[in-house]
């Protein structure tokens, strides 16, 4: 953990990126982690071809959840709704750096969870709509 | 006694923890300030155990044999102790639990649902642990009681003046005696006089009292106390119960099967007597024995010491992080020392209180980071987590020196 803290985790957790809010997203989800208090909501815009067009972050937490959040928004853009879904956790690891403890791995992780729930969710209502209109 | 003796004699203390001895993985002395959350044993505590299942192990009140009489012996023997060291009239008063939360659903199951309903409430405060609201707001929907709230300002002091309104209609206070997330000492004596004036029947989460400070059940006129053992220097897996006799001989019995009975047919049974009728199936004998030690200990150190000694390091702790104040350090809770208990909750600058603890790990200071199970507290107060430091008998001004230290570390880290 000495090294965690570099300047670029300060960065973001000071001037965390596309932090904010969307008008009527099309998908959105928010989780927290009740060990400690940290809440993340990641809401997400689609362009024509259905890619990622807009994401913003919300949130507070600690310096390794909200870093951790802010730097996997900045990957996001042009990603399909399955391509989210299969986001691997090493995309975090490789953007966090190396260094987290076991206890934080969580606080790491919450971002990319409610950005796979977000991708899910939406995925699950639309199968959900061509259910309910074909039958 | 002088502080720099009662801090030499808590350094000399420390030593009969072993665990204190070890360095970190990163080679740092550890200063261990996470009593509240659970406490270390002492060798005495260790070996108590080690001793029961190398030399006295069997099943208890049943056995003839003199190897069954011996454990028998030993776990009532710790019962006794507990008895005295809360100043029970009897130890048939003292009920074997697994842990502080385990005796307060006790209560909850068995009094609760015997004596509430419609139009009755149940009287608790701001500042408790889930432990002992939870079981409450349970209790609340199944009998239709109305659950209230005794109020703490900013500073997590207990407003009373509207407690007479609180009380009326009320048939149970519940609250801690001390603040597990603040560290604010509760006007015990009196609530509990105000409660009996009411009517009400008064149950206190002695989690974070009863290894801290002398406690006279009698004296206090509580009707239940409940209490951790691993709290108190004591392992885990065992609590206790207090409850006065006329209560707990009223109240159902809770978990059922054996040893709690007296005579079973197959169509009814008669339930034990007072305490084993509380206490279902193989006990934890081991640690209710190890417990009986914690005990020991803890009377050998006394515990007017421990009171004064805690009271001095916090002193000594306040003063060492006010002095942080001008680089964003934040105290919460009682302002007054004499409101306060061994605890102390803080924030430092913008560092959310996990990554505060993480730094604080690498220096080898423990410290809990977080809600500390008091969700509903930290949302009134606006305070996303924080940071907890607590001190018991084998804390030193060397310990606090060293989370000041580590405080020093974090500033620069994150660049405050």
């Amino acid at each position: 953990m000495d090294d965690f803290y570099k300047e670029y985790i300060l960065d973001h957790y000071r001037n965390p990126r596309n932090f904010g809010r969307l008008d009527a997203p099309d998908a959105a989800a928010e989780d927290l982690n009740p060990l400690c208090g940290d809440k993340i909501c990641f809401e997400l815009k689609l362009d024509g071809d259905d890619r990622v067009a807009e994401v913003r972050f919300s949130g507070k937490g600690c310096a390794i959840s909200q870093a951790s959040a802010s730097m996997l928004s900045e990957t996001l853009h042009g990603e399909t709704l399955e391509d989210l879904a299969r986001i691997p956790e090493e995309r975090v690891l490789e953007n966090v750096g190396i260094g987290i403890s076991p206890a934080r791995m969580k606080c790491a992780m919450l971002g990319l969870k409610v950005v796979k729930n977000a991708a899910l969710r939406l995925l699950s209502d639309r199968a959900e709509a061509a259910g309910n209109q074909s039958t | 006694m002088l502080a720099a003796e009662r801090d030499l004699r808590a350094a000399r203390i420390a030593r009969d923890f072993p665990l204190l001895a070890q360095p970190t993985s990163r080679g740092k002395r550890l200063a261990y300030l996470d009593s509240a959350a659970s406490s270390q044993k002492p060798q005495a505590v260790i070996d108590a155990l080690v001793h029961y299942y190398t030399h006295d192990n069997a099943n208890i009140h049943r056995g003839v044999y003199e190897l069954a009489e011996r454990a028998t012996e030993a776990f009532e023997q710790a019962r006794v102790k507990v008895a005295r060291f809360v100043n029970a009239a009897e130890p048939a008063e003292i009920v074997w639990t697994r842990n502080t939360t385990e005796s307060i659903n006790l209560v909850s199951f068995t009094w609760g649902l015997q004596n509430l309903g419609p139009g009755d409430a149940i009287l608790t405060s701001q500042l408790e642990h889930h432990s002992n609201l939870v079981p409450w707001q349970l209790l609340a929907a199944k009998t239709g009681a109305e659950l209230r709230f005794i109020e703490v300002d900013a500073h997590g002091v207990h407003r009373l003046d509207d407690l007479d309104a609180k009380l009326r209609g009320t048939k149970l206070v519940a609250f801690s005696h001390v603040s597990n997330a603040l560290g604010t000492i509760a006007p015990l004596e009196t609530i509990v006089a105000r409660a009996h004036a009411a009517g009400a029947v008064v149950l206190v989460d002695g989690a974070q009292s009863v290894p801290h400070f002398p406690l006279d059940v009698q004296a206090l006129d509580v009707d239940f106390l409940a209490a951790s053992g691993h709290k108190m220097c004591g392992p885990t897996g065992i609590g206790f119960l207090y409850g006065k006799r006329a209560l707990l001989e009223a109240m159902p019995p809770f978990l059922t099967g054996g040893d709690m009975i007296r005579k079973v047919a197959y169509h009814d049974t008669t339930f034990n007597e007072l305490p084993w009728k509380f206490e279902a199936g193989t006990s934890n004998i081991a640690d209710a024995v190890a417990l009986g030690a914690a005990v020991d200990y803890l009377e050998s150190v006394g515990m007017d010491w421990i009171r004064e000694h805690e009271r001095g390091l916090t002193a000594y702790a306040l003063e060492a992080l006010r002095a942080l104040a001008p680089r964003g350090l934040s105290i919460y809770g009682p302002e007054q020392l004499a409101d306060r208990s061994a605890v102390i909750s803080f924030n430092l600058g913008d560092i959310h209180a996990h990554d505060l603890a993480s730094i604080l790990d690498t220096e080898g200071v423990c410290v809990r980071a977080g809600h500390h199970c008091t969700m509903p507290l930290m949302e009134k107060m606006g305070w996303p987590a924080t940071a907890r430091a607590s001190f018991y008998l084998y804390n030193t001004e060397q310990d606090v020196d060293q989370l000041v230290a580590a405080l020093h570390k974090a500033l620069e880290i994150f660049k405050l």
